[in-house]
């Protein structure tokens, strides 16, 4: 079972505790920009086959939306950080290259 | 290719067996294709039958990283149905499942569809308005659909209880001509029939990059070398996104876990299938007596093919107030397959920004209902290069359009 630590109340909770929000750090689109950006705002994903940023929510805990770095394929959880995060941090990236050397970066 | 018929049984029977020959080659692919299809699910597989069928083109390949039919095609639940709301989806799902009716013939193989028919179980209030105006809707598509009762719905399923205390059965959706088909045997057909036109069949043969120059394909590389193409076509569900990447472009679409299971054999008890969307559980009888049953997606992407348990105890959970008989079964095997969801819960079959690669997928939960239908449209895109009349609304630039085929609202899917 997944298991994501809440960075804000340090909890450990599993799946069942935890509501899965998509994909990261994605830029809203907004009024006047054109239509591509709002089709890539609302629906185009990255989708990777690795490493994937996303957006979860401590809904049965203290109701928090944070992050989280977690593997697709082998559901490694690299760490979570707090929401207010544009881009993942250095922490998470250094945790990600420490274990997938190769990795190229968010796509 | 000889034929199989009764004849052909008879005349087996003389000469001990040793006459069949092989359903389909294992040949190594040609440098040069007209087509190349990546993907042999039932998708990828039915698309290269009537690119032969419909339109001549046999110069063909199809490719694919595992087995034939080892992918979402090997792991549903293999429900038929067409009881959509919107016109575009009941359009294409209605086209694939008459063409389910035939399709033993057209292929020369037994695919056991069963047209056994199949209940939406509506279990609130909203349910059985929702599911009314389906019915309606399907009247005006010319799916045959109707709304049925409680009783109705008891008489069909004897071993329903219909007086839960959650959610009591306030009526179905009832489609008589649903049903359900013998999955391996479709991908097995097809792929008989395809070997039986001249093309190739390639197995064990991943895509590990594809070649692009000035906005076209030129060549697929893949673990068993470099094939040029004349057009690609992508059809691979879940890993839609990779191999869209590979192309160089970005599709609108998440991969996610859909479980399913099976419990051990029993005596015959139940001659439809029954679903429930309310609850997220839907169950049928094969052939064999064991009792099939299929569960929820997880919310977050995954590439697994095994999904979290905890939708399975969801899934039993509802069944088994829906069916309490069912309280001590022994599940046999649960496993797991990654399906492609898009925005609105409807397939893709587009064009895309790469001149002659075509994209047939997003088909998410329900993709083996639609099978020969995909395939019969996803064939006209690729011969013609633009999309015919099934396969007009489910352009990928629908997303840009706002022009969505909403059948996540509309209650058309199970999830």
């Amino acid at each position: 079972m997944l298991i994501l630590t809440c960075p804000y109340c340090g909890v450990e909770a599993d799946e069942t505790e935890l509501a899965p929000g998509g994909e990261a750090h994605l830029k809203r689109a907004t009024v006047g920009d054109s239509d591509e950006a709002f089709e890539a705002y609302l629906f185009d994903r990255a989708n990777p086959k690795g490493v994937h940023f996303e957006r979860w929510r401590h809904a049965y805990g203290c109701g928090k939306w944070f992050l989280a770095a977690r593997h697709t394929v082998t559901l490694e959880v690299y760490g979570t950080y707090k929401a207010q995060t544009p881009e993942p941090t250095k922490e998470i990236v250094a945790a990600i290259k420490k274990r997938l050397p190769e990795w190229e970066g968010r796509g | 290719m000889k034929r199989y018929s009764a004849f052909a049984i008879a005349r087996e029977a003389l000469r001990y067996h040793t006459g069949w020959e092989r359903a389909w080659g294992n040949p190594e692919p040609k440098k040069r294709y007209d087509v190349v299809i990546v993907g042999a699910g039932g998708h990828g597989l039915a698309t290269a039958f009537y690119l032969g069928k419909n339109f001549g083109i046999t110069n063909v390949a199809v490719i694919e990283k595992g087995w034939l039919g080892g992918g979402n095609t090997g792991r549903n639940t293999t429900i038929i149905r067409s009881n959509y709301l919107q016109d575009p989806s009941a359009a294409i799902y209605e086209k694939s499942r008459s063409l389910y009716e035939t399709m033993s013939q057209d292929v020369n193989m037994n695919v056991m569809f069963s047209p056994r028919g199949v209940i939406m179980l509506a279990q609130t209030h909203h349910e059985v308005r929702g599911y009314e105006r389906t019915a309606h809707a399907n009247a005006l598509q010319g799916v045959d659909t109707t709304f049925i009762g409680p009783e109705k719905v008891k008489e069909l399923v004897p071993i329903i209880n219909i007086d839960g205390p959650r959610y009591p059965v306030l009526g179905g959706l009832w489609q008589p001509r649903g049903g359900t088909a013998r999955h391996d045997a479709v991908a097995w057909g097809y792929a008989r029939a395809c070997a039986g036109m001249g093309m190739d069949i390639i197995q064990n043969c991943a895509v590990q990059g594809v070649e692009t120059e000035g906005g076209q394909v030129k060549a697929v590389n893949t673990t068993k070398g470099r094939i040029e193409c004349g057009k690609l076509a992508l059809v691979v569900a879940g890993h839609s996104s990779d191999l869209a990447e590979m192309a160089g472009f970005r599709l609108p679409i998440e991969s996610v876990a859909l479980q399913a299971l099976v419990s051990e054999p029993i005596k015959p008890c139940m001659d439809v299938v029954v679903m429930a969307n309310t609850v997220h559980g839907y169950m049928s009888q094969s052939d064999k007596g064991e009792m099939v049953i299929g569960g929820g997606t997880d919310g977050f992407n995954n590439y697994t093919q095994r999904g979290s348990f905890h939708h399975i105890e969801e899934t039993v959970r509802a069944l088994v107030e829906t069916f309490p008989m069912i309280s001590r079964l022994k599940m046999l095997r649960q496993w797991g397959g990654i399906v492609d969801m898009t925005g609105d819960r409807s397939p893709i079959i587009s064009k895309t920004p790469v001149g002659n690669i075509f994209v047939n997928c997003g088909w998410g939960t329900g993709g083996f209902k639609a099978i020969p239908g995909s395939g019969w449209a996803m064939a006209e895109l690729v011969a013609k290069g633009e999309p015919g009349p099934l396969a007009a609304e489910f352009g990928v630039d629908r997303f840009r359009e706002g022009r969505f085929i909403d059948e996540s609202v509309a209650a058309g899917v199970a999830h």
